[in-house]
């Protein structure tokens, strides 16, 4: 398989998409695409499968390198662990569902789609480097629309929110920046600096180069996957995005920090992570019960998920300070996971926001009686987010605190205790809204006259859901996709620790 | 024997092998499915068929299972095995922990099933009358369904976290069916309070789980209690010696867990949920809070029993979380107005017993009375309690209303109702012949040879409980006739068949089960018990269970002042349990002033002002810096030739004092 494709897919669909005219030719022409993609990333699972089936246990497949800066060293090298496969087949989903939920879309629809199209090439791009400077790359090439979907199309203090975003993710970029090049500079692979991912994980980097480098690649990451306390951007970013834009940022974007902070700074630098993992997991256990707590009190419906994104990528970050085999599954998990789900749910609000032009809660109410099936893709997403048996949230909610607990350190364990408390919280804050906006008597008689999901809109949310459920009802096939990376990674870290 | 586990052959206990297994949990699943999907659209009407005919082939497959069981295969050298008839690795940690799928054959899982399909069929058929014409008939349907499936799931379990994905999954179902009538904002809140309430109580659980399967190392029951209950074993002596504040880490992981069970079984001080739960449709009542998903809780602790009884700290918290239970629900049960709720609370108290009953017991032999006589009050209390659930649903079926004072002389308009409530009455007063006397027989024996303490308590509820049930029974069906004159004229009859049979059908259970021969049965090391009735040890609880009858003739039979009377001469007494004891009170403190006043507030405060400010003072002092540069490159000549002469002075003077 050639992973290239996932790259030049989307940009024949980008390209198609500005010269199609129209909105009929535009959104087939980005259903097109997108369903293309959606085959590819369930054909590359297919690949993977039959490759690792066949007993080929190197820990890429489908490799591919190509020098396109001999001078610098910078290489486009490419390829695929279980890991990556994973975040390419949440990416997929999400893009095929933001583009079936904006089927509407009318004001300066070419752009709206080429925006969207673009983004995901960055994230496919992001997630099959292997080459640290060409990953950065992509992860700028993901950044940029993000700006101009929600300084375009969004709502709400959309300049404000827009500019925020950017600057901080511009931020985390340059921390990133920062944390690559010195990584770059500390690496002798045959006498030359390296960015390859593969050569610099075989060779030692010097433990005070990492302890210095680590914090600025982490942070720089964990900014785009709301680390504590650099997540203000998510609360008004996702607000004020468009629907589409706010389940790509929330679904994808936020999933590509946390691809870093486990792919790049964790295992290249896997002394300093032992090093810092305190900090790390003092960081995120504060950003799961300050992020649940904060969303009890949020009025708005995109506020609510907004902060509650933050508490759940707590939970992937946690998974990855905890430092463990199945702790580091149950990140990535949580990752796809958190990922459909959070698409699931700012569609469904989405839905919800077109037909009453509302999101605060106190003026919804009843919508069950009038949408029926908006209100329970509403509730799916939010039983989901509790964490809920038969979803996919459950799944890596559980594999988490597994992992966790392996750490006999006491303060480990009341980390993990609070994370587990913060589930409580979950169902609190869930539960209130679901009571309110959902249920309960209808608010507002225009509500008796709306009309329920469009076709595109239950498509968009029955494949969310049938992802979600899939890893919910038969967890294995994603457990077994993640482990053989973990194991890699935690190979390494022991490699490390045996090096000491 | 306990550290026997068997993989017998299943072809002959459950019907059709493991298929026929696999089927008693997943019908439903399949019913829930297709009726969610597809209930709305296309089956309308016939939906509670379609469940009725799902749980009806359920039923007749537990009840196959049973027999077989029992009668057949279950028994090897005199002694029931515990059979683990299915198991799919569902999620693997590591080599030795994994969540896994599966179907555990043991006494109290063989029992549970019946119970549980047989009671769920009987409200199955009743709703087809009760629920007749409701708009989401088939959502109902649904939901009762992924009830019956999850409850099947948790009890069949062969892994703890199976049983705990199946608890969390019991919970949602309850959640849904409590707020059934989702635009009665009472319903609404009722669902949020018992869905939070038990979520709170499953965080210990949860925490529970991951101290035993920590120093166990596996999440399987089997391997999990023969590693727990083998004093030489590793384990063992790794979880005893490790502690933490003061109590072994094996104390700790049982009492979390035990709390995921009382906030199930609503023990105090986890039993605000229950009375709430009542808004919910009355046959969902009867099926879920009074028979079958509140005694969850109790069926955990029978589960990991052999674990808590090397654990006498555990085992006591146990028994004294129970028995304050019974008596402080009997007490509050006795002023209550609305008729599910005084339901709500004789529930409570009598899950009280089962818990105490199992917190008194030992394992194994003639110490092992009170895990029989637990085991053996939940198989009756399922058939009384469900029996009376039923009876409420038809009378206020008839009335309209949940308050006694618009009740009184139906037995005339409601005569079979009226009798069968009455047999319920009498069972669950603990008269001679009737179920709940042999069942609380055995519990006040367990408790009288174990704990003195508890065994007044246990004999003082059961003299309450007669004393409110008939309160509740001549409220209802004798007292004045007003309601029922004018009932009479107007109103409809009594109902439809589907209505009435179930009612006979556990009527006639409410009678006989007490001669079920549970003690042959279900034990807590599977070797049949010899029970018998002490009648001189009968005499004090069944005295007081006919005083308690006799004062509540006295009081209510007819229409008089004297409750009144009595109720302001209490004065405070009376209040503080017609107030529940202000516990709804002390929790809403607690979570509006506490945690959403002190905690949540000043978290979104400080998110927005402080945390956020940083950033945006981050961005205005940038800004303002840039302001700043911005004014070197004004464009005049003079300041550009300054800046060069003092950059170069500076320069200078630090080449020079500096560097040298």
């Amino acid at each position: 398989m050639n992973l290239s494709a996932l790259i030049i897919l989307p940009l024949a669909t980008a390209i198609a998409i500005l010269l199609a005219r129209g909105l009929k030719q535009v959104r087939t022409l980005a259903l097109i695409g997108s369903t293309g993609q959606f085959l590819m990333s369930l054909g590359l699972l297919w690949a993977y499968w039959k490759e690792r089936s066949a007993g080929n246990t190197s820990q890429f497949l489908f490799e591919f390198d190509y020098a396109w800066f001999a001078p610098l060293n910078i290489h486009y090298h490419i390829g695929v662990d279980g890991i990556s496969v994973s975040m390419i087949l949440l990416t997929a989903f999400v893009v095929i569902a933001g583009v079936l939920v904006s089927w509407a879309q009318d004001n300066m629809n070419k752009e709206f789609f080429f925006l969207l199209i673009f983004l995901s090439l960055g994230a496919y791009g992001y997630f099959i480097s292997l080459d640290i400077f060409t990953l950065f790359f992509f992860l700028e090439v993901a950044v940029i629309p993000k700006f101009l979907l929600i300084g375009i199309w969004g709502s709400g203090k959309k300049e404000y929110s827009a500019m925020k975003l950017a600057l901080m993710l511009m931020a985390g970029s340059a921390l990133v920046f920062v944390g690559l090049v010195g990584l770059y500079f500390n690496t002798d692979v045959n006498g030359a600096h390296s960015f390859d991912l593969v050569a610099i994980s075989k060779m030692h980097i010097d433990i005070a180069s990492q302890k210095l480098f680590f914090p600025f690649a982490f942070i720089g990451f964990g900014v785009f996957t709301a680390l504590f306390p650099f997540h203000t951007w998510v609360p008004d970013g996702h607000s004020s995005a468009p629907t589409a834009a706010s389940m790509f940022l929330a679904g994808i974007s936020m999933k590509l920090g946390g691809y870093g902070c486990l792919r790049v700074a964790t295992y290249l630098m896997p002394d300093a992570a032992q090093a810092y993992a305190p900090i790390i997991i003092l960081l995120s256990t504060i950003a799961i019960i300050y992020g649940a707590f904060a969303t009890m009190m949020q009025t708005d419906l995109k506020y609510i998920n907004a902060y509650s994104s933050v508490s759940h990528c707590g939970f992937v970050l946690l998974g990855i300070g905890m430092l463990t085999k199945t702790s580091i599954i149950g990140a990535v998990m949580q990752m796809v996971s958190h990922g459909l789900m959070t698409a699931l749910f700012f569609a469904a609000i989405g839905m919800i926001y077109s037909r009453t032009h509302t999101r605060m809660v106190a003026q919804l109410g009843g919508l069950l009686k009038s949408i029926p099936i908006i209100s329970t893709v509403f509730v799916i997403a939010g039983l989901c987010s509790l964490g809920l048996p038969g979803f996919s949230g459950f799944v890596a909610e559980m594999t988490l605190f597994m992992g966790s607990w392996q750490n006999a350190d006491q303060w480990y364990r009341l980390a993990t205790i609070l994370a587990c408390a913060s589930i409580v919280v979950t169902a609190v804050y869930i539960l209130r809204a679901v009571g309110s906006a959902i249920m309960g008597p209808v608010r507002d008689k225009h509500f008796n006259n709306l009309t329920d999901a469009s076709w595109n809109e239950r498509l968009a949310a029955g494949i969310l859901i049938i992802g979600i459920v899939a890893i919910g009802i038969a967890p294995f096939w994603l457990n077994q996709l993640i482990t053989p990376g973990a194991e890699h990674i935690m190979e390494h870290l022991g490699r490390a620790v045996s090096m000491k | 024997m306990k550290d026997i586990l068997l993989q017998i052959t299943m072809a002959n206990i459950l019907p059709f092998g493991e298929v026929g297994g696999a089927l008693i949990p997943l019908l439903p699943l399949a019913t829930f499915v297709i009726l969610g999907l597809f209930g709305r659209k296309y089956f309308k009407s016939f939906a509670g068929i379609l469940g009725t005919l799902s749980i009806l082939i359920v039923t007749l497959l537990s009840f196959y299972t049973a027999y077989h069981y029992f009668f057949v295969e279950g028994k090897v050298d005199g002694v029931f095995q515990k059979i683990v008839a299915l198991k799919y690795t569902w999620l693997e940690f590591s080599p030795n922990v994994s969540i896994d799928m599966g179907i555990v054959l043991d006494p109290i899982s063989v029992m549970m099933i019946v119970v549980v399909s047989f009671v769920s069929l009987m409200v199955h058929i009743f709703s087809l009358g009760y629920m007749e014409g409701e708009e989401r008939f088939a959502t109902y349907y649904a939901f009762l369904s992924l009830f019956t499936f999850s409850m099947l799931g948790l009890v069949l379990s062969s892994n703890i976290f199976q049983i705990y994905m199946f608890w969390e999954l019991v919970g949602v179902s309850s959640y849904l069916l409590i707020g059934f009538y989702f635009d009665k904002p009472s319903a609404v809140a009722a669902s949020k309070k018992a869905f939070i309430v038990t979520r709170f109580a499953d965080l210990g659980f949860l925490v529970g789980i991951l101290i035993l399967a920590f120093y166990s190392g596996t999440l399987d029951f089997g391997v999990l209690i023969n590693k727990l209950t083998s004093i030489q074993s590793p384990e063992f002596i790794h979880i005893t010696s490790a502690s933490f504040l003061g109590a072994s880490m094996l104390t700790w992981g049982l009492t979390l867990v035990f709390i995921g069970g009382a906030g199930k079984s609503a023990m105090f001080p986890l039993h605000i949920w229950l009375p709430d739960a009542m808004e919910g449709p009355t046959p969902v009542s009867a099926l879920i809070h009074a028979a079958t998903m509140v005694v969850a809780g109790v069926f955990l602790v029978a589960r990991l029993f052999p674990v808590f009884s090397v654990d006498g700290t555990a085992l006591n918290i146990v028994a004294y979380t129970g028995a304050l239970s019974a008596l402080l629900a009997a007490i509050i049960a006795c002023t209550q107005t609305d008729i599910k709720r005084v339901l709500a609370y004789s529930t409570m108290s009598q899950i009280g017993y089962m818990m105490f009953s199992l917190g008194v017991s030992k394992y194994g032999g003639e110490n092992g009375l009170g895990y029989m006589a637990s085991m053996f009050h939940l198989f009756t209390h399922a058939f009384f309690k469900s029996l009376l659930f039923l009876g409420a649903g038809a009378v206020i079926h008839v009335v309209h209303s949940n308050e006694m004072k618009d009740m009184g002389g139906l037995r005339k308009l409601m005569p079979i109702t009226h009798i069968t409530f009455l047999i319920a009455c009498l069972a669950i007063a603990g008269i001679p012949i009737f179920s709940g006397f042999f069942s609380k027989e055995e519990i006040l024996l367990a408790a009288y040879h174990s704990n003195k303490l508890i065994y007044v308590v246990g004999v003082l509820a059961s003299g309450l409980t007669a004393f409110y049930m008939f309160r509740l029974y001549f409220s209802i069906f004798w007292n004045s006739t007003q309601n029922a004159d004018h009932l009479m004229k107007h109103g409809h009859g009594e109902g439809s068949l589907t209505i009435k049979w179930p009612l006979i059908i556990l009527a006639v259970c409410a009678l006989l089960a007490g001669f079920v021969p549970i003690a042959h049965w279900v034990t807590s090391d599977g070797v049949p018990l010899e029970t018998h009735i002490d009648i001189g040890f009968s005499t004090l609880p069944v005295l007081l269970a006919l005083a308690g009858i006799g004062l509540a003739s006295y009081l209510y039979k007819t229409a008089n002042t004297r409750p009144q009377a009595i109720a302001h001469s209490l004065g405070g007494l009376y209040q503080t349990a017609y107030k529940k004891f202000y516990i709804d009170e002390i929790y809403l403190f607690i979570t509006k002033k506490i945690i959403f006043n002190l905690i949540g507030r000043p978290a979104a405060w400080i998110d927005k002002n402080i945390v956020d400010g940083l950033m945006n003072g981050l961005a205005a002092l940038t800004g303002k810096i840039s302001e700043l540069i911005k004014g070197l490159q004004s464009g005049k000549l003079q300041n550009y030739t300054l800046y060069f002469f003092g950059g170069a002075l500076g320069l200078a003077i630090i080449l020079i004092y500096f560097l040298q």
